[in-house]
């Protein structure tokens, strides 16, 4: 990992919303820097303001104050319009319940990317890098939990984005299926070069990552960067 | 196809019953406004095609008896493009195997054979030979209603004198488009008939050699007719002129005009109630999936989709329903216009119909669909846009319940807690539930449309026929005739009672309004024809003055006790000014009663009738007829229940489909309205049903939670669906009511009782649909999923 190139670098990332008539404090002042190519595992409890992180620099999301500048472009400035098309050209995400359109097909799903993206794979390779290519035609009502999550990461690399953002992609998966998924986000990752942030309160996971971010109450509580990385197969939990 | 458009085609796949009970709905209002939008252009043009190759005059003057030189006189006036004179005579057919008297007009073609003004239509035969005195040419309404051919013969009493005719041809005329008997209130093809025949033949039956009793004019459209009018009827005035007229006073035109405007009511009225329906139905199952495709509007913009592709693509689905709808509503309402066009033109006997649907009434129903389903929804497609992706990615926080205010109120020990579901889901979503009352309201009101117009009818002879009339027979003299004639009347044997009538041409003025009427005297303690006031309470004739129908009064903006003034059309041409002493209501005409005694005073030409009115021995009523059919002076006689009849066969059967055809398109609306209802508070609700089956709930029970509070709804519905049907009844009897007629707003129990029931009935059909779902909840698949 020898580029330097700064991809995001986040200073006094603070996040505070209602909910119902409570006031969560998700963020409260997150300095962040991630370099290009890089592979980071973001660890943490539920309600350390993991995923808030993961939404605002996804642009799915804004901070209540501080910063987060993509490629030296200040994304708390974007409006919503640059935001989507931020999003669009750039971002690659991936949700816990795979959040796969039902009435769509695997393929269809990945399509529905490839259809607005720039210079994107076909949805055959995408799903033929998660090794997916002989279910192409199911629905996702007929895929097993492991096979919705690959059709998901497909959906999000087959526009070739700069970053993939993975939020718990194993968090609904028993342990050898999420290897098999965590296998793709790695070659994904060492493939085609895509910075990618992947969430986890599964510590085994930090393993295979460059570097890990340990997230508490809303804060960075620790980095530390792994001297050797653990391959994604020989993983488990 | 992309890959977003696919979903919107399997999105719509999943939602097929809902989206097929919607676009029915839609459907049914397109095609209402196509068929009376289509229906209405196409009658509006047949009826200017017709008019422009038939030479329809402009005017029309009727007089006593002028010379035939004064035609050229009429022709020189200014304005005047062409001048044709007629005899016009009333007379009475006998038409073998039917008993009752036909009332006929016989009319007089020019002596060249042809007629260069209201020219006729052959639809068989040929015109007479010009100088055949006994060929004639009959109306074809009554021909068809008595198979009269071409080669038959016909026998009518011409001033008092019988005459044979040979049919040779059968017609109709821009003249008489609406083949209705001066003085009737609705036509009667059976008895009231048209007869063509030659100049000189007429000028010797009625004794009017050289003269003429009728002249039609074409006048130039530079000067105004008034200013015509005016002249016309200086050169008549000695000759016993009763005012010259336009179009607009026509009969058969008033009629055609009167029909036209209805039609027009028709296509804005009930467009509006579907479409509005089909808005509100499309809010609530638009609403409901954008709300269960939380998540995967996050993910669209997640991926990047922008707001408008997430709005083009929920428009898209409506826009898929909603196209579907209209486009069968544009066939189905092409199909009915058709239908209906066929029958207004049998109806009206125009010899052709230039059925069209314009590109822009297309273009007008597939707008108005659109707009209204957009407008319907506008919010929940604006809700979408607006929902944050990250927010979205969370599950919606569970709705705030409380307790009732019954239970507030500590009455919750009468409540189980599945009627406290009921209860409390209502209270939590009032609006939604007031939503769905006002459309099972409408639709409910729509079916009391259709038994409406019955009510109506029926209310309307009742009160017209039966508790305004008492007459057998009513007989017109073929002028005001001295009063002894009675005596003559009343000594025929079987005549019970004689009571005589005046009536009297006239023009009723005040302000800038005036009218053209008829000023009927009565006899002061008459029992046979009695005006009433709006609580069918018989008026007192009043010694002096006028009684004014409601509607003429309001016309012509006059109060009780304002004046009148009043142009005499006949006999010395008096100009009167007489007071308003009351009103009388009447649905029928706008007429001006009078004591007899007292129009006599006003009229200052003597004690004159115009006709009688007679009460009969029923068993002694056809030799009764037959007497008077042989006196001279006797120009026509009708039996009262006759006629009544006939009109009441007429109407029976367009009633009956009028009345079903709301009840389908009030079905309709219900059924979609509970359907949609029903399915998507399953789908809400699915997770706390098949809770409670697995707490041990029985189906019928679950059942019972998700149907009760349709059930509520659907009785709280009706109350306000007789409230607004009525309203609607009342807003369209106000919107089609003219001098000609007014449509009373009367509803019988039956009306009521059918809508409520169709209504309930609809709801029961549609709920049973949705409990068959209840029985497929799928237990462990809904506990399983995700919120």
């Amino acid at each position: 990992m020898g580029s330097t190139e700064l991809v995001f670098r986040a200073r006094g990332l603070t996040k505070v919303y209602r909910m119902g008539e409570v006031e969560v404090h998700a963020l409260r002042g997150v300095d962040l820097d991630l370099h290009a190519g890089e592979l980071v595992v973001l660890l943490g409890p539920s309600g350390s303001g993991k995923s808030t992180l993961l939404n605002i620099l996804g642009g799915l999301d804004v901070p209540t104050a501080g910063q987060v500048w993509y490629h030296g472009e200040d994304l708390t400035a974007a409006d919503a319009r640059a935001l989507t098309q931020f999003r669009r050209t750039h971002v690659g995400f991936v949700f816990q319940f795979y959040n796969l359109i039902p009435s769509l097909t695997a393929r269809e799903n990945v399509a529905l990317v490839t259809d607005i993206a720039e210079a994107p794979m076909t949805p055959e390779q995408a799903l033929a890098l998660v090794g997916l290519e002989q279910r192409m035609d199911h629905f996702p009502a007929q895929l097993s939990g492991g096979e919705q999550q690959r059709v998901a990461i497909a959906r999000a690399v087959a526009k070739r984005p700069a970053v993939l953002l993975c939020d718990e992609p194993t968090g609904a998966l028993d342990s050898p299926t999420g290897v098999r998924v965590l296998e793709v986000i790695e070659r994904v990752n060492a493939e085609l070069g895509t910075t990618t942030v992947v969430i986890t309160h599964n510590a085994d996971i930090a393993r295979m990552a460059h570097r890990v971010l340990r997230m508490a109450d809303g804060r960075i509580a620790s980095a530390q960067t792994n001297p050797t990385r653990t391959p994604a197969r020989e993983l488990s939990w | 196809m992309n890959a977003l458009a696919r979903k919107a085609l399997r999105d719509l796949g999943h939602l097929r019953s809902q989206a097929i009970a919607i676009a029915l709905v839609v459907a049914s209002g397109v095609a209402t406004l196509v068929m009376a939008q289509s229906t209405y252009r196409s009658l509006e043009l047949t009826r200017t095609r017709f008019y422009a190759d038939y030479a329809f005059a402009d005017m029309w003057a009727a007089t006593k008896r002028a010379p035939e030189t004064l035609a050229a006189r009429l022709a020189a006036v200014d304005g005047v493009q062409t001048v044709e004179t007629r005899l016009v005579a009333p007379a009475t057919l006998r038409v073998p195997g039917f008993a009752d008297p036909v009332r006929a007009l016989v009319q007089s073609l020019p002596v060249t054979g042809v007629p260069v003004l209201d020219r006729l239509y052959l639809r068989r035969g040929r015109l007479p030979t010009p100088g055949a005195r006994d060929e004639a040419v009959l109306s074809d309404a009554f021909a068809d209603a008595h198979h009269y051919r071409p080669g038959d013969r016909v026998l009518a009493i011409v001033h008092g004198r019988s005459q044979w005719f040979r049919v040779v041809g059968v017609a109709s005329s821009p003249e008489y488009v609406y083949q209705i008997r001066p003085g009737a209130s609705f036509p009667d093809f059976k008895r009231f008939a048209i007869l063509w025949t030659s100049r000189r033949g007429l000028e010797a039956a009625l004794d009017m050699d050289g003269a003429f009793n009728t002249v039609a004019l074409r006048l130039r459209p530079d000067v105004p007719a008034v200013a015509v009018a005016r002249r016309v009827d200086a050169l008549l005035a000695r000759y016993g002129g009763v005012g010259a007229y336009t179009r607009s006073e026509q009969l058969s035109h008033r009629y055609l005009q009167s029909e036209l405007h209805q039609l027009e009511v028709m296509a804005l009225l009930f467009p509006a109630i579907f479409l509005g329906v089909s808005a509100f139905l499309l809010n609530v199952v638009l609403t409901r999936l954008v709300g269960t495709q939380r998540e995967q509007v996050a993910v669209l913009k997640a991926i990047g989709y922008t707001d408008f592709d997430v709005a083009r693509h929920y428009l898209g689905i409506v826009a898929l329903i909603a196209g579907a709808g209209a486009v069968l509503g544009v066939a189905g309402g092409t199909w009915l216009g058709h239908w209906m066009s066929g029958i207004y033109r049998d109806f009206f006997r125009f010899p052709f119909l230039d059925y069209r649907v314009g590109a822009d009434v297309v273009a007008t129903g597939l707008g108005v669909s659109l707009g209204a389903t957009l407008a319907g929804t506008l919010q929940a497609v604006i809700g979408a846009m607006r929902l944050p992706p990250a927010e979205a990615m969370r599950p919606p926080a569970p709705e705030r319940f409380r307790a009732l205010l019954v239970e507030r109120l500590g009455l919750q020990r009468w409540f189980a807690p599945p009627t406290r579901m009921i209860l409390r889901q209502l209270e939590r979503h009032p609006f939604k539930a007031l939503l769905t009352v006002a459309g099972l309201a409408l639709g409910c009101a729509i079916m009391m449309i259709g038994r409406f117009q019955n009510d109506a009818i029926d209310y309307l002879t009742q009160v017209e026929f039966y508790v305004g009339q008492h007459y057998d027979i009513a007989v017109d003299f073929t002028e005001p005739t001295a009063r002894a004639a009675l005596f003559e009347l009343g000594a025929l044997p079987g005549v019970t009672a004689v009571e005589p009538y005046r009536a009297v041409g006239v023009r009723l003025r005040h302000g800038t309004q005036s009218y053209r009427t008829a000023i009927e005297g009565l006899p002061a303690d008459g029992r046979l024809r009695t005006p009433m006031d709006v609580a069918l309470r018989p008026v007192a004739l009043p010694p002096d003055g006028l009684l004014l129908d409601a509607y003429l009064a309001r016309m012509l903006g006059v109060r009780v006790g304002d004046d009148v003034d009043v142009d005499v059309l006949e006999g010395r041409r008096r100009e009167l000014r007489l007071r308003v002493a009351g009103t009388v209501e009447e649905y029928l005409g706008a007429r001006a009663y009078m004591r007899l005694d007292a129009l006599d005073r006003a009229l200052g030409e003597g004690a004159l009738v115009s006709g009688a009115w007679l009460g009969a021995d029923p068993a002694r009523q056809g030799a009764v007829m037959d007497a008077l059919e042989r006196r001279p002076r006797v120009a026509g006689m009708g039996a009262r229940m006759a006629s009544l009849r006939s009109f009441l066969d007429t109407m029976a059967e367009s009633i009956l489909v009028f009345t079903l055809v709301t009840l389908v398109l009030g079905g309709l609306i219900n059924f979609g309205v509970v359907y949609n209802t029903a399915r998507i508070a399953l789908s809400e609700r699915s997770r706390e049903l098949a809770t409670m089956r697995v707490l041990g709930f029985t189906e019928r029970e679950v059942g019972a939670v998700l149907l009760g509070e349709l059930a509520l709804l659907v009785v709280a519905a009706v109350p306000f669906g007789f409230v607004a049907g009525a309203l609607l009844c009342r807003g369209m009897a106000v919107a089609m009511r003219s001098d000609l007629m007014r449509i009373p707003v009367h509803f019988t129990s039956g009306t009521y009782a059918i809508a409520a029931l169709a209504t309930f009935a609809a709801a029961a059909l549609s709920a049973a649909a949705v409990y068959r779902r209840i029985a497929r909840l799928d237990l462990l698949a809904v506990l399983k999923a995700q919120e």
